[in-house]
């Protein structure tokens, strides 16, 4: 059998395996950083530990290691398998996987040493950030000449959100990386003062909106259907829903700068693109979710299809909750509260990484050509991930919301009510709670990373033949 | 206008945007036409990946009308307020106006509580407990930063109870330090010292000053020193000067810690201490309280009332 009458596995592979292991690592640190919120000794003194330092490591290895890993995997599984072709180039693809390998480590090694550029999400410095670019570009060739050599006329639904996802995410990281290096360790941004501030966050949102929104929407149009046996739910939809969200989302930016030195237009734009933003969010959560009409029963005995489902519902509470924070009177309130870290994570843990580990436990056994270990241990993951996500969303509501009432509280002479240690001190229960959640989330993921090993210890990898397109009906 | 430098990124703005939102309009309008009953439980007619298949269900009645308030919702507010580009919207607001609305009804409101006490003698304030007690409110809020909710400091960061004044403990004093703020420079020495060595020397000069243990030697070799670098702003006698903010060397406080290794740091590479103009940021009249406050703590007047 010729190369060209398989599929690439092996980089699918590298990539599935990675996403769990880097997960683990940037969930580690995460609970470690959580930890230290509660119980401050644990920064031990030592610079390369600390919180400051920790955080984008931290957010780093979650978003782009694991959420990254987690997106090259399927999104090569999926783009091979929905054009019946094989990855354009090999090489290329190989290239991406050490690449952004070689790009984690030094990101991994940079950001605890303190180098950063200091802006968030976007904090490594300029030569990993070159590295970036090109490792992008290489992605973008493999992916889109993969759907050049396609079999089927008709692109698949999931192929344009991994499709926008990759193009929008060279943007935004070229133009908001854009930077004069003064030595090997050390850059300025391009842009000065607002502008600098509107272009990291028009970066900073869209890296939710693409990377972790689009990227993800690719996969669960892929292995939602599949691993519940229906067809998605509604074509047109996925048209409305995919067109609309790509046109809105590239505003939604200024509204992480409400009340601040952007000029007022510009934030009253951000406010209600991120309010018309609702309803294109919650197309893909119906398409999603109504994918299962006809097999709901399935939910009752595939903890699998529940991980994707539940993690769906996540998505559409967030995306829900997103456009109620970015309206100014509530994000007056909101704003700079623990409140944004919840929302974050109602997305993170419950979007992003449960549609991701629910897309693993269908895509792993199939790359190895085993059954999975144990559909027990899925059950076990699930329960513990879903108490850990409540853990967390919980109690960062009730921090954030009594974090901003503190803070804008007054006395009868008009000076303000608490001082701001007295917040700080006010959340140590919630970051405990918090801490707490992480840990079941952490918990979780490695009885998963326990179920893959026993699903392939030992086996040998999937040779994927390439079948014949099925004739249109 | 005035943040666009020129008629066309008004335009820029104004014309994507308006677009942008018909476009959504119209997508949504030509994609929710009634579908025919016998379509509805039909594909579309591709299948990839062997059994991946769509069907066409119509878009969701409640989820259109969703969409449509938050389009018009936007429409409405984009007429209200500014957002597109140069137009200033029909309300006429701007977040600097609400801002200003919001501090003048805080000053008509707050103001009259607090230029109550400016009138009054900085002492007869610090007697008057629930003035005290503004101060300490204020006092949390915009000092404890950096001399701590207990008012005791931290290394480089005076302590305001022991009665140790680096420019005067005087109420007038007090209030001019809050009022235009402090900047307290001791330049480098390690060069005019003749390097490492001269640093020790004068750092056991300076313990011998307040009556720490010191190598007798050194305290010869340091003092010789002191008396042509020193004396200008700590005096011949160490005891500093508060109208230049030279700190007291006899007192065994150490401003910025006490040990040999910090005073040799503060010697060899010196110091810059900022205490910031408060002015601007507070007005007179809170800074009077703040002052009052402040005095309380080292006069004990405080604790009388606790």
């Amino acid at each position: 059998m010729t190369d060209q009458q398989t599929y690439n596995y092996k980089v699918v592979r590298q990539f599935s395996i990675m996403t769990i292991v880097w997960g683990i690592v940037g969930m580690l640190v995460g609970v470690l950083i959580a930890a230290q919120l509660a119980w401050p000794v644990l920064n031990f003194d030592i610079p390369w530990l600390t919180f400051g330092r920790l955080r984008p490591l931290h957010t780093n290895a979650v978003i782009f290691a694991f959420g990254g890993s987690a997106l090259f995997a399927t999104s090569y599984y999926v783009v091979q398998r929905t054009c019946h072709a094989r990855l354009f180039s090999d090489g290329l693809a190989a290239f991406t996987f050490w690449g952004w390998q070689v790009i984690i480590v030094a990101a991994a090694i940079t950001l605890p040493l303190g180098i950063t550029t200091s802006k968030e999400y976007a904090e490594l410095e300029w030569p990993i950030d070159i590295l970036i670019a090109l490792v992008w570009v290489a992605y973008a060739v493999v992916f889109f000449g993969t759907i050049i050599k396609r079999k089927i006329p008709h692109i698949y639904v999931a192929n344009w959100f991994f499709g926008a996802f990759i193009i929008t995410v060279a943007i935004l990281h070229i133009f908001n990386s854009a930077a004069v290096p003064i030595s090997l360790f050390k850059s300025y941004s391009a842009y000065a003062g607002v502008q600098d501030a509107m272009v990291q966050w028009w970066y900073g949102h869209n890296a939710v909106g693409f990377f972790l929104t689009a990227g993800f929407l690719g996969m669960m149009y892929y292995f939602v259907p599949k691993q519940a046996g229906r067809p998605v739910y509604s074509y047109r939809l996925s048209v409305v829903h995919f067109w609309a969200l790509i046109f809105t989302y590239i505003w939604a930016g200024p509204h992480h700068l409400h009340y601040t030195a952007l000029p007022d237009w510009a934030q009253s734009l951000g406010m209600i693109m991120s309010l018309i933003l609702l309803a294109p969010s919650w197309g893909g959560m119906i398409n999603g979710i109504m994918t299962l009409s006809g097999a709901w029963e399935k939910l009752r005995t595939d903890p699998v299809l529940r991980l994707l489902i539940v993690s769906i519902s996540f998505y559409g509470m967030s995306t829900f909750e997103g456009p109620m924070m970015s309206i100014k009177t509530v994000n007056a309130l909101s704003h700079y509260t623990d409140w944004t870290i919840g929302h974050v994570h109602s997305g993170a843990l419950g979007w992003v990484a449960l549609i991701s580990m629910g897309s693993l436990y269908y895509l792993i056994p199939r790359l190895f050509d085993r059954e999975l270990y144990s559909l027990k241990l899925v059950e076990v993951h699930f329960w513990t991930a879903a108490i850990g996500i409540v853990l967390y969303i919980a109690s960062m509501w009730v921090a954030g919301i009594m974090q901003g009432l503190m803070w804008r509280a007054t006395n009868a002479d008009g000076t303000l009510t608490y001082s701001f240690v007295e917040s700080v001190q006010a959340m140590h229960p919630y970051y405990i709670v918090r801490f707490l959640g992480g840990a079941f989330f952490l918990f979780g993921a490695l009885v998963m990373a326990w179920n893959i090993w026993k699903t392939i210890a030992g086996a040998k990898p999937a040779v994927g033949s390439i079948p014949a397109p099925a004739a249109a009906h | 206008m005035a943040d666009f430098t020129s008629s066309f990124w008004n335009w820029y703005i104004i014309i994507p945007t308006v677009a942008g939102i018909i476009a959504c309009f119209l997508l949504i309008r030509w994609l929710s036409t009634a579908i025919k009953p016998e379509d509805q439980t039909k594909t579309m007619g591709h299948v990839w990946d062997e059994d991946l298949e769509e069907l066409n269900n119509p878009l969701p009645r409640w989820w259109l009308n969703m969409f449509y308030i938050t389009l018009f919702f936007g429409i409405g507010y984009l007429v209200l307020y500014p957002g597109l580009g140069s137009f200033s919207g029909m309300l006429g607001w701007t977040s600097l106006g609400q801002y200003q609305e919001e501090m003048d009804k805080a000053d008509s409101k707050y103001g009259p509580l607090f230029s109550k006490y400016a009138a009054m003698d900085i002492i007869d304030v610090a007697d008057d407990a629930e003035a005290r007690r503004m101060g300490e409110r204020l006092f949390v809020n915009y000092c404890a930063t950096c001399h701590g909710s207990d008012a005791r400091g931290a290394r480089g960061f005076p302590n305001l109870r022991d009665n140790v004044w680096q420019y005067g403990g005087d109420p007038a004093t007090i209030e001019q330090t809050i009022l235009n703020g402090r900047s307290g420079v001791m330049p480098s020495w390690q060069e005019a010292l003749g390097g490492e060595a001269g640093v020790a020397d004068m750092t056991e000069y300076v313990f011998s000053l307040s009556g720490r243990k010191a190598d007798a030697e050194a305290v010869q070799r340091g003092q010789e020193k002191y008396e042509m670098l020193c004396v200008a702003c700590h005096g011949p006698d160490g005891t500093g000067n508060q109208a230049l903010g030279a700190p007291n060397l006899t007192d065994n406080v150490w401003l910025y810690g006490g040990s040999r290794k910090r005073v040799m740091e503060s010697i060899a590479i010196g110091r810059n201490g900022v205490m910031p103009s408060n002015r601007e940021f507070l007005g007179e009249d809170k800074v009077h309280l703040l002052a009052a406050y402040v005095y309380s703590l080292s006069t004990g007047q405080e604790s009388e009332t606790e």
